[in-house]
């Protein structure tokens, strides 16, 4: 699998005060990868850092062949950075800001207009193009944001807090449009989030910074796993219609353990792989299931217990 | 290279729609051409005979309004100030300053471009009052510039933009030090009070402190102290651009320290020409380009190496 961005050690110091501490990142080509973690992590420097928007104290970076550090312009050709909080000039239309935002990629004047209808076509911005920026909304903005960045046919794209102060619909066509848009144009994605419900809806893997280092990375499920260990299934199962609540009658079952009686029903963990046969076997004594808790980990989960623990 | 032609056009566009520079050059305009048209009925335009009358023209205050130079000298810096006072940290207030940076642009063209627009737009604003005022002179006076008076008004030209040149660089400069644009307007416009207006007061007494004039001093005495006030006011580029003004819009002027009457004797009032009178300047020349350049220099090195988060 080919890498667009890998880092080793990766370090910044400012002072006595490391904002990030040896992170070893990669990203694989394609891939919609979320770099996860609360407020103050490290994330943002991280992706200056890939950017060579600031210098790392020490480690190395490499961003899809270029080194940031001593071609931060070739890395910039290819790689569309939309920063958090990110404005774009309220008294110009959106068509204008893009044209300017073209200009500056060195996208000749010719092919510019063409260009900005095709990617204000792509945000779904295209009848708005006439407008001006200020009377946008901020999930309008985050779009057009979204437009200037596909405006350089980037490689990668570097989205930081893409989803931050936006009402819950402009949340949707934002996560919905990053999707589309990995899978369509096959770009490289790295979403940069405290938001995780919503990242984990989109991403491929995820990294998860804390306290300036990297704690963990992969996908969600091997995340969990390094974080919560091995997770049992949950099984709820109530006896038939008229039969009492008997427990004994479970004997001989395999896989199931730490049965427990709640309620009219009982709760227990299940082994996965033996699903097929507990839910036959339950019918069989006459129980019904009714609620099968899969594995999945989410990252709330993680977050939660991680932080708490460390 | 791209990045700085589109960032100058851009930036030119902004300025010639904004409404403050609308107000800033309508008053320097009508302050000019009233300064002009005031000239016009004074009676020390005539003293320098008609060979210089465009020249004095610039020079002569009539009755109750001061002279174009005064107006040059005094108002000047204000474009400067306006078109720079925010030049970055606007960009950074309304959340652009991020988006710019993450274009593939060499950092440096950033404020290379706006420095370049704001003199550019500064060099169109002066050229244009003086061919109004050369208008005035040509229709109320029936006079033409002659050569030389061209020449001399040029060098004038080049010594009032450079003299912008320093207000724009330190506006710039407070821009990149301050993050709010209230405070680096506040600071530009403090600045220019004091080495504008207070810079004489200052140097007055600062000079009456370390060589105090009695009614018993000596003529030593006397020429002392003006020589320490004038010292010290060089500091300030308002006073450089007076004197270089007074040196080339009047022939006549061919030293600018004050001089006894015994050292007058047997010199013979004729004219300069432009490169004698050159001469005279030539060192305020030379340090009003340093003051600009250390400036601008300062500004460049401040903003180079600010790191730019959202």
């Amino acid at each position: 699998m080919e890498l667009a961005v890998q880092t080793i050690e990766l370090t910044k110091k400012y002072g006595s005060f490391t904002a990030v501490d040896k992170v070893s990142l990669s990203i694989r080509k394609g891939e919609v990868f979320g770099l996860l973690g609360p407020n103050g992590a490290g994330k943002t420097t991280t992706i200056l850092m890939l950017l060579g928007l600031t210098e790392p104290t020490s480690g190395e970076v490499s961003v899809l062949g270029y080194n940031p550090v001593k071609e931060p312009i070739s890395v910039k050709r290819v790689v569309g950075y939309l920063p958090e909080n990110v404005d774009f000039y309220e008294d110009l239309t959106a068509g204008e800001n893009l044209f300017y935002m073209a200009g500056l990629n060195g996208i000749p004047v010719e092919g510019r207009d063409k260009k900005i209808s095709q990617v204000l076509e792509m945000v779904g911005l295209l009848n708005s193009q006439n407008a001006l920026v200020g009377t946008f909304s901020k999930g309008m903005r985050q779009r057009l944001g979204i437009a200037a960045v596909l405006l350089k046919d980037p490689k990668l794209v570097i989205l930081d807090e893409p989803t931050n102060g936006i009402d819950p619909e402009g949340i949707e066509k934002i996560l919905s449009l990053i999707r589309s848009l990995a899978k369509d144009l096959n770009v490289t994605f790295l979403l940069c989030s405290h938001m995780l419900y919503q990242v984990q809806r989109v991403c491929d893997r995820v990294g998860i910074m804390y306290r300036s280092s990297l704690v963990a990375s992969g996908t969600v499920e091997e995340v969990g796993k390094t974080i919560l260990g091995e997770k049992k299934g949950i099984i709820k199962f109530r006896p038939e219609k008229g039969v009492g609540l008997r427990q004994e009658a479970l004997n001989g079952l395999d896989g199931l353990s730490e049965v427990r009686p709640l309620g009219g029903h009982f709760v227990a963990h299940f082994e996965e792989d033996k699903l097929a046969l507990i839910m036959r076997g339950l019918l069989d004594r006459g129980f019904v299931p009714f609620e099968v808790g899969g594995k999945d980990y989410s990252l709330e989960e993680i977050y939660l217990r991680y932080f708490q623990g460390v | 290279m791209t990045g700085i032609k589109t960032i100058f056009w851009k930036e030119m566009a902004d300025h010639f729609g904004s409404k403050r520079f609308l107000v800033i050059a309508s008053i320097i305009v009508l302050a000019s051409l009233s300064s002009a048209y005031g000239a016009i009925g004074s009676q020390e335009l005539h003293s320098f005979g008609r060979e210089y009358l465009f020249l004095s023209l610039l020079s002569t205050s009539g009755g109750t309004l001061p002279s174009f130079l005064f107006f040059v000298s005094f108002l000047t810096p204000l474009i400067g100030i306006i078109m720079g006072f925010d030049a970055i940290n606007g960009e950074k207030q309304r959340g652009t300053l991020s988006l710019l940076v993450s274009q593939p642009i060499y950092r440096d063209s950033i404020i290379n471009g706006k420095f370049l627009a704001a003199l550019a737009v500064s060099a169109l604003m002066i050229a244009g009052i003086l061919a109004l005022i050369a208008g005035v002179s040509i229709s109320k006076l029936g006079i033409v510039p002659n050569t030389e008076e061209i020449v001399r008004t040029l060098v004038f030209y080049f010594a009032t933009l450079l003299y912008i040149s320093f207000w724009l660089s330190m506006a710039i400069l407070f821009s990149v030090l301050f993050d709010k644009t209230s405070t680096s307007a506040l600071a530009s416009v403090a600045l220019w009070i004091f080495l504008v207006f207070f810079v004489y007061m200052v140097a007055g007494i600062i000079a009456d402190h370390m060589a105090p004039v009695t009614q018993n001093s000596t003529m030593e005495g006397i020429m002392k102290n003006e020589r320490i006030k004038i010292m010290l006011m060089r500091a300030s580029p308002a006073y450089l651009l007076q004197e270089i003004s007074m040196a080339i819009l009047n022939p006549a002027v061919r030293i600018l320290t004050p001089l006894t009457a015994e050292k007058l004797q047997g010199l013979i009032p004729t004219p300069l020409s432009v490169s004698q009178s050159l001469m005279v300047v030539w060192p305020q020349l030379v340090i009003l380009c340093a003051l600009s350049i250390v400036c601008f220099g300062i500004s460049y090195v401040a903003f180079m190496r600010k790191e730019i988060r959202s």
